[in-house]
């Protein structure tokens, strides 16, 4: 009896790592796809890119510098929050040079359908509200973004304002690292708000 | 039984959904659209074809004290190598279906198969018992996320017909996963089980 259950539990365990060498490569491989391509859909086209990571309110952040021979073209942060009605938000922010938002893309969400999954289309409010603009120029509460509802500029997502204020808070995360890079800044954390950053860019 | 009839039968006189009422956790979870209800459908499918065949095949040999853990050990390992190989090949309804691949173990369905089929019968028609009722199972889910998809959100296998701001989302939603269930099952029984 013993036997056959350890027999049985040899061969299946036999049978999944041999499934596991088999696809550990492509499965590594679509990951880094999935990243590659979520870079690629907010930023200009680019040959080499170069990845800084930082933690911001315990968060890993990373940055993704992409360069065309040595001319920077622009910034990609992988950024999240954990603020998501359903747990955890996941945004690549694609910043210019110049440090306008050039395009979000929703990389990992768990929000309602039809409602806050909305944060995905494309030309939603949220992004509407941010794209193309510098993030310093536009109305900020603390040095932070934030929805209408709470006193900022960012229109919010019809009936998903949970899933709004965590998309805003992701791409302040996402700024405040851009700017990190950018001006040499030390990272602060977004949702205490401890030490804010100076605003307007000394280094521009 | 002759084969036909073992492959029809999962469809309506003995689908898994409608009639035997089993594998609800996936069916109420994942139906929020009819290509996520698709996946499902065809990932348990695939899990209960092997399951039934190798249980089928072993049955002699796994003494009557043991075959449920003997089964949970088989299933479960086919349910890994499906979740390895979805997560390497098609990493979207990987994403889409997340959680309910490893729940998959816990199906009823496939326990309920290997105990009541694929435990008594040949290797073949155990087989032919996993397609039937995989289609079966995989029929009712692509029904239902088609039609919560199409009342809740105005669209049909991800293609939007424009309207999604005048439907009522509610069907998408937990709820409407319920509502949807309990009507479908009312009229298929009533019209198409008889």
């Amino acid at each position: 009896m013993v036997a056959v259950l350890f027999c049985i539990t040899l061969v299946a365990s036999a049978g999944v790592g041999a499934v596991y060498m088999i696809t550990a490569e492509p499965i590594a491989a679509s990951k880094q796809k999935a990243v590659q391509d979520a870079i690629l859909a907010v930023l200009p086209a680019f040959e080499q890119s170069e990845v800084e990571e930082m933690t911001i309110d315990e968060m890993p952040i990373k940055v993704y510098k992409a360069s065309n021979d040595g001319d920077v073209v622009g910034y990609a942060v992988e950024t999240m929050t954990k603020k998501g009605f359903n747990g955890v938000v996941r945004l690549m922010v694609g910043f210019s040079p110049e440090g306008e938002v050039l395009n979000v893309n929703v990389l990992e969400q768990a929000e309602t359908p039809g409602l806050g999954t909305k944060m995905c289309d494309e030309g939603n409010p949220l992004l509407s509200s941010i794209k193309g603009k510098k993030l310093d120029s536009m109305k900020l509460l603390d040095g932070r973004l934030a929805v209408r509802k709470d006193g900022g500029d960012v229109d919010a997502l019809t009936a998903a304002t949970i899933s709004s204020r965590a998309y805003v808070d992701a791409v302040n995360r996402a700024y405040m690292a851009y700017k990190s890079v950018v001006d040499g800044t030390e990272p602060t954390d977004v949702s205490t708000g401890a030490t804010k950053t100076q605003k307007g860019g000394n280094n521009e | 039984m002759n084969k036909l009839s073992l492959v029809i039968k999962g469809i309506i006189k003995e689908n898994p959904t409608f009639v035997l009422v089993l594998g609800m956790c996936p069916t109420l979870g994942t139906t929020t659209s009819a290509a996520n209800g698709f996946g499902m459908g065809v990932a348990t499918m695939a899990v209960l074809i092997m399951s039934n065949l190798v249980i089928s095949l072993v049955k002699n040999l796994i003494p009557d004290k043991v075959r449920i853990p003997a089964f949970i050990v088989i299933i479960a390992s086919f349910v890994t190598i499906i979740q390895m190989l979805m997560e390497a090949y098609v990493p979207a309804l990987y994403e889409s279906l997340g959680v309910f691949i490893p729940l998959i173990v816990v199906n009823c369905i496939i326990l309920g198969r290997a105990e009541a089929f694929a435990s008594k019968n040949s290797p073949v028609d155990s087989m032919l018992d996993g397609v039937s009722i995989g289609l079966g199972f995989t029929l009712s889910l692509t029904v239902i996320g088609t039609i919560r998809e199409l009342l809740g959100n105005g669209s049909v296998f991800g293609y939007s017909l424009g309207v999604s701001d005048y439907m009522p989302l509610v069907f998408v939603l937990a709820p409407g996963a319920f509502l949807v269930l309990g009507y479908l099952m009312a009229l298929f029984n009533k019209f198409v089980k008889k």
